[in-house]
């Protein structure tokens, strides 16, 4: 357990350690960004002494993790506040769209997959290959348009009901202050559109996987004694099979979220969300070096966090791999 | 004997269509440019020839099989340009990938010892970020285009299969016939890529076929966000990203090259599922691994 715990931080300082290295030996001067653009190269280079980017890369480096290690990720070059501050604001909206995007990934995947395998070879599994072997196809983005284009724009002219004009802009209406339910009824159909774009590539996924390991289950003993001793349908897969599929599911979600991380931050750029990651693309785009490493250090500890805890679920929900 | 295919359909009829799309996309991507009466990188009269819908002639009377976007390009000639770029840095950002990641795993698993359990720390390392924050780091810092993509996508698409083949080397060189050739005096080295790595190579050549898709769709976000494929050059991704305030006005423009791309990628997973079947001998089983992107 401690040695497991010791192995996850290595690599997370590795990771950043390889962060810093790509990021800091790119071309380019984010001091030519920061200046305006009648400015002479003194003001460029008074900047750079500024923020420190003059002195040599490996005493940058070793200013920063010293910093780190005292829980400071520094000060934003663009925004001029600190980085902790602003990826504290960036980053719940993005951990509720990725925990609920997750959660409806499964409840979606799971079951559609398992319909597959118990329906094997007929008309619903075909279909249901079909579906979503395209939907596993489709950019995230562009399915996000497409449910912009239809529940935003297109209700009205489409004739969807009124509760099927969904918004597509932001976390809430502007301009109207709401308070107790009625805010929390808007953020939730703010959240519809940019949740669904997100889960449905990735349910698409899973419920390729589960079809699948759902099939290799099926005729071994534990099902068919299920079934001789007479449980419902519900019952075997609900309970008998989930329970065996339970580890392999626990892998993948574990798995899952770097898929999560990628998706989030082409629906956060096409619903103007302010989650983290429209803060990295935006610090990438201006070279805001505090807020890429930030930003990368929490992604890096949120998967390598996510394997260890899987690999250390694991012996819990399947004994026999201790 | 004919293979089943991967959705359990009778025979490869599914994936002798998607081989046929794929040849003609290919052929098209290639041809239809060189060939074609509108030029898919011209802007002429923007006003007589913008947003033409589908199968409509714009105000000069030329016809527009897919209509044409804001600038009065012909949608169908710069979305057949786009999938010669799209499909080049799929299949050759996907190959790099598959050849330095056989090339890491095989040695890796072959030489064992302190090189293998550096060469999976730093899988473990470049695994452990996600690949589209490893992926933007990269484009934004080098300048966009083609070969940065394919570099990129490589760069961070070769972990996978080198594991996957490390693997695979481990488990074939406790065979027989590795201590025959050890024992006639082979040399390492030879017995690797003579011997052992033709009978390692099935799931590189699966996850090389799977990762052409995935690279397709890493490359047209990447030109989404404006960080791959600059215009006025068409890739599917930034064109879909000219079509994304028209979805009203014009829902064409980021229809089509939407469409073209999720057929591509399907019919590129459906084949790489039927090649999986056939190569690794496994029956429609759908790996985790391939669902990390």
């Amino acid at each position: 357990m401690a040695r497991r715990l010791g192995e996850a931080i290595l690599l997370v300082w590795l990771v950043v350690t390889l962060i810093f290295a790509l990021v800091r030996l790119a071309p380019g001067d984010p001091a030519a960004l920061l200046v305006p653009p009648n400015a002479t190269a003194a003001d460029a280079a008074r900047i750079r002494t500024e923020l420190g980017l003059d002195r040599p890369l490996a005493v940058q480096y070793v200013r920063w993790s010293r910093e780190v290690l005292r829980g400071n990720l520094g000060e934003s070059f663009v925004q001029h506040r600190p980085v902790t501050r602003i990826l504290a604001e960036a980053a719940p909206v993005s951990v509720w769209l990725g925990l609920a995007s997750l959660a409806l990934t499964f409840l979606i995947g799971v079951p559609v997959g398992m319909a597959q395998a118990a329906r094997r070879g007929r008309a619903l599994d075909h279909a249901l290959t079909v579906t979503t072997t395209a939907v596993y196809a489709a950019p995230t983005f562009w399915l996000a348009l497409a449910c912009v284009a239809v529940f935003t724009y297109g209700a009205s002219s489409l004739g969807l009901p009124p509760s099927l004009r969904l918004p597509s802009f932001g976390l809430h209406t502007p301009g109207v202050t709401l308070s107790g339910m009625a805010a929390f009824v808007d953020l939730a159909r703010h959240a519809v559109l940019p949740v669904f774009a997100l889960s449905i590539v990735g349910a698409a996924g899973i419920a390729r996987y589960a079809r699948s390991a759902t099939a290799d289950l099926l005729p071994q003993e534990f099902v068919r004694t299920a079934r001789a001793k007479g449980a419902p349908a519900s019952r075997v897969y609900g309970v008998h099979v989930l329970r065996a599929l339970l580890p392999q599911l626990v892998i993948l979600f574990a798995l899952s979220l770097p898929g999560i991380v990628a998706g989030s931050v082409f629906v956060e750029s096409v619903f103007a969300w302010p989650g983290m990651g429209r803060a990295m693309l935006l610090a990438i785009q201006a070279r805001d070096y505090p807020v890429i490493m930030g930003a990368s250090l929490l992604y890096a500890a949120a998967v390598i966090v996510a394997n260890a805890a899987a690999d250390m679920l694991m012996p819990v929900l399947d004994p026999r791999r201790l | 004997m004919r293979a089943r295919g991967p959705v359990g359909w009778r025979a490869g009829g599914i994936e002798t269509a998607c081989l046929a799309i794929l040849v003609f996309t290919a052929f098209g991507s290639a041809l239809i440019p060189l060939l074609a009466r509108h030029d898919p990188l011209a802007i002429g009269d923007v006003l007589a020839t913008r947003l033409v819908a589908p199968f409509g002639r714009d105000a000069t009377g030329a016809f527009h099989l897919l209509g044409t976007d804001r600038f009065g390009r012909d949608l169908f000639v710069r979305m057949m340009l786009a999938g010669r770029i799209s499909l080049f840095i799929g299949i050759g950002g996907s190959l790099l990938a598959a050849i330095i990641g056989t090339a890491i795993g095989a040695v890796a698993g072959w030489t064992g010892g302190f090189i293998d359990r550096i060469a999976m720390a730093v899988t473990d390392t470049f695994l452990a970020i996600p690949r589209m924050v490893l992926l933007l780091l990269c484009v934004a810092f080098w300048s966009p285009g083609v070969t940065t993509v394919i570099v990129v996508l490589a760069a961070t698409g070769w972990m996978g299969v080198a594991r996957v083949i490390r693997g695979e080397v481990q488990g074939v060189r406790t065979l027989a016939y590795v201590d025959a050739a050890i024992t006639l005096g082979a040399r390492g080295r030879r017995i690797l890529w003579r011997d052992v790595m033709p009978n390692a190579i099935g799931p590189a050549i699966v996850a090389a076929t799977l990762g052409v898709g995935n690279a397709i769709l890493l490359e047209s976000g990447l030109s989404f966000l404006g960080l791959g494929i600059q215009p006025p050059r068409p890739s599917w991704g930034n064109m879909i990203a000219g079509g994304r305030d028209l979805i009203v006005t014009a829902p064409w423009v980021a229809l089509a090259p939407g469409v073209a791309l999720i057929v591509t990628v399907l019919c590129v997973t459906l084949l790489g599922d039927a090649l999986r079947d056939v190569l690794a001998g496994e029956k429609t089983r759908v790996g985790a691994s391939e669902l990390v992107s």
